[in-house]
């Protein structure tokens, strides 16, 4: 019967391509399947059984089921760097070339020394660590961390970078389902014929669902006939998309839902410019979940051997496979469900050697198949306890008349009823119900527009499947505004009868032996639950933290009601007071990959250039990120150091002429009648007298008093500004003035528009700066020093082309800004440089623009730091008593105006070689460095080549009184101190003569 | 979360930014009691298990700003209309 290579594998039967036959490695071992097996599959169909070791007793496991509730064989999937540990073998589709391992033990699987901890588990039950690695505190990061974290453990993590990519979509629907089992299938079809835009979601690699796992007849063929047939019509419909391999794994407000969809998890690596997975956004009208429902495990000793499997799933193996899970099998069930499976065993050949029916009456369709197959029937029996090491060898059971019999056996096909998956009903807080007719939480209150068929409204008959999916598929396309006739199928499947009622629940079996599991991942058994109602841990959320059931990365599918419903028992209370855990999002795990997409590592957010970026990249700028830009940082020559580098821009700016681009300045176009009287609202200082041609350096602050962002604003004509902001702060500037202008002041008629984008600027300055700029500008225009003083601001030409040039300065020096429609920004920064070539000219980056700016005493971002009011930054006087504006009032607010606040102070190391360091705290001289005596702090430090040493700026508290002073600026941080002295912060021509020139 | 805005239709909440309370008006700077009145303003907020009244940007699209009615509980939005067409007080 059974194949040589495949020794498990059965002779027929099954969707698994036999043509096929894939290669693959399990702990190094060559291994074959056939296309169409998972991983779990292929290795039962070699008799491969012991997968893995448990996270805490590092007891052997197999393989439990067929599907994502997978709580046992967990396999590190792939090697190197693409390595992803707690894979689920079940689910995990084969390819050839496949590479997986088993975790979590040492040295082999077969021998792991740690399973010494199953020996000791009476002492490492839960609340073990809790109890036990208390003290001494210092212990816990040397020692008890890391050796627990070596002992426990669900595989490792990949050693490197990610290869792979990401990516994430969005799609729209008026339905979608999610399953594509029977019902999923019976919904698209019934809302797909419609019309309706549908989309079916099913997280297999094969639609069908439970239609592949049990044996099935619907209309008179076969269910994956039917399947076949549906899949073919939904393919034909325009408006319906099928997308497999996706797992919806959340819902969220307004009919959103995210899904994975699995590209190129069943390939050896992604094909070219493929993502390995594809995170979606569904936006649906209407969804119908179509989830089925997951298998109940039954709670009795040693139930976790290898082995001991889900009944539903051993139906899986055989029928989907075309694989026996064993050669001799107990069939251990409260439900019907027995019956089917009793049936698919026998036609496989397996040898079934009993069938215990925890039910006290005979079940005459589980009794009946019995007899048919000749097969024991222990009615009223329980399984108490399992024999065997790394696989199941026999069974023991207690008879109705309390009789204890072994039975050997290789497989224990268990159910103890099936629980619906019911997740995504309570992602957006909807409480589960109890139903006790059905034995089994049921939806309570949906998601707004969601409706459930199939199993998982609580029959899983395969006729209710059909004739829900279908009559919930119509109302849902009806709904949005399609019509259609109801489809209608017959059908009956070999999971018939499992869940009808009434089922007595089986959470665990009394006068079991030996650990009996009720959470195997996390390695929770009866006897934890036990201990935490015993300590006072009895409500359903304070027992899942106490034993830590149901949070490992399967969540409890397998667990997480049988916990409930032990805890029901042993309080003498009834599970649906017991309340359930809140199901939250991912219903599967989700790697992290596909939720970051494409925003990894300089990708993370967008990346704005300016326009000159050819050219600055040409001339060798090294570059820096500030806020969404990179700008050049500085402009090394060969040999160079960064600070060489900067050093020479400044000295050079200083003695002739050097260019910067300052294209990422926000810039704000402000124009209408009002325009004036807005920015007089928005700014503290006075805006009133500025004349057209006339720039204003304006400073802005929050309503609540504190500086917000400071920049010139331009005032071409009484209706029309142009405001600059700093690079860092032109999105919020923007936006606090769309708000104050829609949402305060929207009587006043004035159109803000960013312009940020749409204009490159360049800041010439230096002594030489205007001889430049007249062989730049067009000669019509008069840039003299008395046409065009210090402040002004005019639309002029460059080559014919519009640009604006105002007359301000940031360096200190002569100064101008000049600039031009972006598109001719990267022209116009050659132009300067190839005229400025006479002048010795030469590019500035950002670091030669802070370190003038400190020497001048300019605030920048360390100042502009959200916590300083323009008193603390000197400017004080600029705050206008005549008007209203935004931050007046609540400036005024006592702790504000406080003579003791931090202020702007100039600081000099007295060793003139000693670097200050930005963030170094400031401490009165004698007094110890602590927070207690910390007065203040370095906001930005810089090496003057002018003065020819290291100067910096602070905010120090009474600064403005302390001039002369010593003070000490400790760094902690970085393990240095200097003692400086407090200065005026303007240390380079404080009367400003330069700028006049 | 999905927002209509009354200029590009509905959209996903990822477009926009909250910024809060829609209730509060500025108030008036040279009243007599301004300082406590800017106070209440900016920093005193009722919040109700309910409906609020929340002042929503459109920032990834027209940038309207949108006084939005939503419900709190279960985050569903009655009524979506942009700030600088509500009536003035």
């Amino acid at each position: 019967m059974m194949t040589e290579t495949q020794p498990f594998r059965l002779a027929t039967g099954g969707l698994v391509d036999r043509a096929a036959p894939l290669n693959f490695s399990f702990d190094g071992r060559a291994i074959t399947g056939f296309a169409g097996d998972t991983l779990a599959s292929a290795l039962l169909a070699n008799g491969v059984r012991l997968v893995g070791r448990s996270f805490k007793y590092h007891r052997p496991r197999g393989i439990l089921s067929a599907g994502v509730e997978e709580p046992n064989a967990l396999v590190e999937h792939r090697s190197g760097s693409r390595r992803e540990p707690n894979s689920r073998a079940t689910v995990l589709e084969l390819y050839d070339g496949l590479v997986a391992t088993s975790q979590n033990r040492w040295p082999s699987l077969r021998c792991d020394l740690l399973s010494v901890n199953s020996w000791v588990s009476s002492f490492i039950a839960a609340g073990f660590y809790y109890k036990t690695f208390m003290w001494p505190a210092s212990f816990w990061e040397r020692i008890y961390e890391p050796m627990i974290r070596r002992a426990a453990g669900l595989g490792r993590t990949a050693p490197a970078h990610d290869p792979d990519t990401y990516e994430k979509a969005t799609a729209f629907c008026d339905v979608l389902v999610i399953g594509g089992g029977p019902a999923g299938i019976a919904a698209a079809v019934a809302a797909g014929r419609t019309g309706a835009r549908v989309i079916l979601c099913d997280e297999d690699f094969v639609l069908g669902g439970g239609l592949l796992g049990d044996k099935a007849d619907i209309d008179g063929g076969s269910g994956v006939d039917w399947t076949r047939t549906m899949a073919g019509e939904l393919a034909a419909m325009p408006e319906v998309s099928v997308m497999g391999r996706t797992s919806v794994t959340g819902v969220y407000d307004g009919g959103v839902f995210g899904a994975v969809q699995r590209v190129s998890d069943h390939l050896p690596e992604p094909l070219p410019h493929q993502p390995r997975l594809r995170f979606w956004r569904i936006v649906a009208r209407r969804s119908i979940l179509a989830a089925g429902a997951i298998e109940r495990p039954i709670a009795f000793g040693n139930n976790d051997r290898p082995g001991v499997m889900l009944a539903g799933s051993v139906r899986t193996y055989i029928n989907r496979y075309g694989v026996a899970p064993g050669r001799r099998a107990v069939i251990f069930a409260n439900n019907d469900g027995a019956a089917g499976t009793l049936d698919d065993l026998a036609a496989a050949g397996v040898d079934v050697a009993a069938v215990v029916d925890s039910r006290d009456g005979s079940s005459a369709a589980v009794s009946v198949a019995a007899a048919r197959h000749g097969v024991v029937m222990h009615a009223g029996a329980m399984v108490t306890q399992a024999y065997g090491g790394h696989g199941l060898r026999s069974v023991e059971i207690l008879t109705s008349d309390r009789q204890r019999e072994r039975i050997s056996c290789d497989l224990l096909a268990m159910s103890g009823g099936w629980n619906p998956t019911i997740h995504l009903t309570s992602h957006l807080s909807g409480r589960p119900r109890w139903d006790e007719a059905a034995a089994a939480f049921l939806p309570g209150s949906l998601p707004p527009g969601m409706t459930v068929a199939g199993a998982a409204t609580g029959n899983a008959d395969l006729n209710a499947c059909l004739a829900s999916g279908a009559a919930t598929g119509l109302a849902a396309a009806h709904d949005c505004g399609f019509s259609g006739r109801l489809p209608s199928w017959r059908g009956h499947g070999s999971g018939d009868g499992q869940c009808h009622q009434p089922v007595r629940p089986l959470w665990r079996v009394p006068g079991a032996r030996g650990k009996a599991f009720i959470d195997f991942q996390s390695d929770v058994t009866t006897d934890d639950i036990d201990l935490s109602v015993r300590e006072g841990f009895g409500a359903a959320e304070h027992a899942k933290r106490y034993t830590a059931l149901g949070m490992a990365t399967d969540q409890g599918k397998t667990s997480n009601v049988a916990a409930l419903g032990i805890l029901a028992e042993i309080t003498g209370t009834d599970i649906a007071s017991r309340g359930t855990t809140t199901f939250r999002p991912p219903y599967t795990p989700v790697a992290i990959g596909a939720l970051a997409g494409h925003a990894r590592g300089m990708d993370f957010h967008p990346r704005r250039l300016s326009p000159a970026h050819p050219f600055e990249t040409e001339q060798g700028a090294v570059f820096v990120e500030a806020g969404a830009w990179l700008r050049a940082q500085y402009y090394p020559r060969p040999g160079e150091t960064w600070l060489q580098s900067a050093e020479r821009e400044v000295r050079t700016v200083r003695g002739g002429a050097g260019i910067c681009d300052v294209s990422t300045l926000g810039k704000i176009d402000i124009q209408g009648p009002d325009a004036r009287a807005f920015i007089e609202r928005i700014y503290c200082n006075n805006f009133a007298g500025l004349k057209p041609g006339r720039a204003r350096y304006g400073l802005m602050l929050r309503e609540d008093g504190f500086v917000l962002d400071d920049g010139v604003t331009m005032c071409f004509s009484d209706t029309h500004f142009v405001m600059s902001t700093t690079t860092a702060n032109a999105p919020v500037v923007m936006q606090h003035m769309e708000f104050h202008h829609q949402c305060v002041w929207p009587e006043l008629d004035v159109q803000l528009t960013s312009v940020t984008e749409q204009w490159a600027q360049f800041s010439v300055a230096g002594p030489l700066s205007r001889e430049l700029l007249r062989r730049v500008v067009d000669r019509q225009h008069d840039i003299a020093n008395e046409a065009f003083p210090f402040m002004s601001a005019a639309q002029v030409t460059v080559a014919g082309v519009t640009a604006r040039l105002a007359r301000v300065s940031f360096s200190g020096e002569l100064a101008y800004e000049i600039a031009i429609p972006a598109q001719y920004g990267d022209s116009l920064l050659r132009e300067l440089m190839r005229q400025g070539e006479a002048f010795g000219v030469c590019l500035y980056g950002t670091e030669a623009l802070a370190i003038m700016r400190i020497e001048k005493g300019h605030v920048a971002g360390g100042e502009l730091n959200g916590h300083t009011t323009a008193a603390d930054l000197g400017l004080g006087k600029m705050m206008s008593a005549k008007k209203d504006y935004v931050g007046r009032i609540l400036a005024q607010r006592p702790a504000l105006r406080d003579p003791e606040r931090p202020t702007l102070v100039g600081l000099l190391p007295l060793d003139h070689g000693s670097q200050v360091r930005a963030g170094a705290h400031l401490v009165a001289s004698g007094r110890a460095a602590n927070l207690e005596n910390d007065e203040g702090y370095v906001t930005s430090s810089a090496f003057s080549p002018m003065l020819g040493r290291w100067i910096a700026l602070g905010l120090l508290a009474s600064g403005n009184n302390r001039t002369g002073e010593i003070v000490r600026a400790c760094d902690p941080l970085r393990g240095t101190e200097s003692l400086v002295e407090i200065c005026s912060p303007q240390f380079y021509d404080p009367t400003g003569e330069r700028l006049h020139g | 979360m999905r927002i209509h805005c009354p200029y590009c239709g509905e959209r996903g909440v990822e477009e926009y930014s909250y910024r809060g309370d829609a209730t509060v008006r500025r108030p008036d700077a040279n009243g007599p009691d301004a300082l406590e009145r800017f106070v209440e303003y900016l920093h005193l907020r009722d919040n109700p298990a309910g409906s609020h009244q929340e002042f929503w940007q459109h920032l990834h699209g027209c940038r309207a700003w949108l006084v939005v009615q939503r419900d709190v509980r279960t985050h569903a939005i009655e009524s979506v209309i942009a700030a600088s067409r509500r009536v003035a007080r």
